[in-house]
């Protein structure tokens, strides 16, 4: 470490410029890619959504000789080729939970409202930054995924499809688009718990816990909510085979972008009330 | 210029800052004294906004300062721990935040050479030692090349040359006419660097006052005198407001007289002086006497060999 220069007089600055949105979104991004965590977080969550499609597609492929009909007709392309979003959504919704609860851990939030006092415009960036960079990444993914997936499973002669048949690049951009939101969706959690491992909790309470207990309702219980919460509203865009009781991917989507919608709003007044 | 009007803050049924009412003025060094817990950290919290206060307000030249355009280039602060992401390095850290001004790189590395952080500039500042930690905390707080500097505890881990860099840069600071609101329990130093004084004690405002004012209230006004001819001379300054005591033969401590008055007495009745001193109360003795009732959070005394020892408070 160099000595502390003993000229003790501080530059002065010529100009300074106004805390703008843009700017915020400059040092948004600034701050996410400075962080090595989450260069790991993103490269996980592209080799996931690409890595496991291809994994599922040879193992299916190498054993499909031995599959019965019935098992045979239960597996569809687009399930391969869409397997890594499950997993990588894991990946995306921590991230975007630590984007947020990792300034508050650390205390560098203090910093960041010192610095933008009307707090907000530090939301809006984090959201927009996040959103970009997980649908940038994750498009070329899921794509990736999908003709990769098809490659090897065409070596096999089987599970063949096109991406212009009806519904096919829906279903695959879907994978990107769902990634994107559900980022987001994390991310409000986040600022609303202000705790990583809240956050984390709080998020796979909603995601993956709750639903499965809509099983011990009554049936038609079951059948009246489950498609309305986020997960399954959430799934409707990268699925192109659909229950009976869910909803059409496009007001899935909208009712999961929804739920997105309503957990930033809280986000944002508790952001602005609230005690830093 | 900081105002604050009848500030308090209550976090549930413990009131922090209570009817808190000063003005840190420009151009001096304002030091901000109390015990532990007494509401230094909170204060500075509601000047920046941080936390809203329960009633008062508290205003830079007049406006809050989340109203201002450019935030940094009013207040930079310091505030108590790190306030930085451990994984990122130092010069990202002040860079993040520079852009959101839209202050440039050539800025960050100014500030970055100015605190002596040049070699680990790009480092974790994870990694960072408690003093390097504390520079990097200086460097965000001058990079909007702010009007008012709210500094807490700003030479904790600092070693000798940084705390001698910090008196001089705040000094400096005062100087060009910035308003310097510093916080420390390090009292020797706040009487090498602080002009002006404002003490809290339980949140709320104990003393208001300059540095000479505070120390001079609480010196009591005790002349030590060393003299061979201490006992003629303690005969000659006797009188009804005047008291004279002696912890060593030769040496007199007289109260009530100055020492000029006692070093006339001397001189008119042919007596010699070895010293003649006026004890100043150091500003320490002076915090501790005023603020002794105001401590939340007080330790048991160190029993002395022949006392019992006293519980805590």
């Amino acid at each position: 470490m160099s000595t502390i220069a003993n000229v003790v007089s501080v530059p002065r600055l010529a100009v300074t410029g106004k805390v703008t949105q843009m700017h915020v979104v400059v040092s948004e991004w600034t701050k996410l890619h400075s962080l090595r965590s989450t260069r790991w977080s993103l490269a996980v969550a592209v080799i996931l959504t690409i890595g496991l499609p291809l994994l599922f597609a040879t193992i299916v492929g190498s054993h499909w000789a031995h599959m019965a009909p019935r098992e045979r007709a239960d597996r569809h392309p687009l399930d391969i080729a869409l397997a890594g979003v499950n997993l990588s959504q894991l990946a995306i919704a921590v991230l975007g939970v630590l984007i947020i609860t990792g300034e508050y851990s650390t205390g560098m939030i203090r910093a960041s409202f010192t610095a933008v006092p009307k707090r907000l415009p530090v939301l809006w960036a984090k959201l927009g930054v996040y959103a970009v960079v997980t649908f940038v990444l994750m498009l070329p993914s899921v794509l990736l995924a999908f003709w990769g997936s098809q490659a090897i499973l065409n070596q096999h002669h089987i599970l063949q499809v096109s991406f212009s048949d009806p519904g096919v690049a829906r279903t695959v951009i879907g994978g990107a688009l769902y990634l994107m939101v559900l980022g987001m969706f994390a991310m409000a959690i986040g600022a609303i718990v202000r705790n990583t491992a809240g956050g984390i909790a709080a998020f796979a309470a909603i995601f993956f816990v709750i639903p499965p207990l809509m099983n011990i309702l009554p049936t038609s219980w079951n059948n009246a909510i489950s498609p309305y919460l986020p997960d399954a509203a959430g799934r409707d865009v990268f699925s192109l085979t659909h229950g009976v009781h869910d909803l059409a991917p496009g007001s899935g989507f909208a009712l999961f972008c929804g739920y997105t919608l309503l957990a930033i709003a809280i986000a944002a007044v508790l952001l602005v009330r609230r005690d830093t | 210029m900081i105002e604050a009007h009848g500030l308090t803050k209550d976090y549930g049924d413990k009131r922090a800052v209570d009817d808190l009412s000063f003005t840190v003025r420009p151009g001096i060094v304002t030091g901000f004294l109390g015990p532990n817990g007494s509401g230094k950290s909170t204060t500075m919290r509601l000047i920046l906004g941080l936390d809203a206060p329960t009633s008062g307000s508290v205003t830079l030249d007049g406006k809050r300062f989340r109203d201002y355009p450019a935030p940094l280039h009013e207040v930079g602060a310091l505030l108590e721990a790190r306030s930085v992401h451990t994984g990122r390095s130092a010069y990202n850290h002040l860079l993040a935040l520079a852009q959101t001004h839209g202050i440039g790189k050539k800025r960050v590395a100014e500030l970055v050479d100015l605190v002596g952080l040049h070699d680990v500039a790009r480092k974790r500042a994870g990694k960072f030692s408690l003093g390097m930690g504390q520079r990097l905390g200086i460097a965000t707080a001058l990079l909007g090349d702010p009007k008012t500097l709210l500094l807490d505890e700003p030479v904790n881990g600092l070693d000798p040359e940084g705390i001698h860099w910090i008196r001089n840069l705040l000094k400096s600071l005062a100087a060009e006419g910035r308003t310097v609101f510093v916080s420390s329990h390090l009292m020797s130093e706040m009487s090498l660097t602080a002009d002006h004084l404002i003490v809290i004690g339980r949140g709320k405002l104990i003393a208001d006052t300059s540095v000479e004012d505070f120390v001079h209230r609480a010196s009591g006004g005790v002349v030590i005198v060393r003299s061979p001819q201490a006992l003629r001379l303690r005969e000659l300054v006797l009188g009804p407001d005047v008291s004279v005591s002696s912890s060593d033969p030769g040496v007199l401590e007289i109260t009530g007289l100055t020492a000029a008055q006692v070093g006339d007495t001397a001189a008119a009745n042919g007596i010699v002086l070895h010293e003649l001193t006026p004890m100043q109360a150091s500003l320490e003795d002076a915090f501790m006497e005023l603020t002794r009732e105001d401590v939340e959070f007080k330790a048991g005394d160190v029993a002395a060999a022949d006392e019992p020892a006293q519980g805590a408070a």
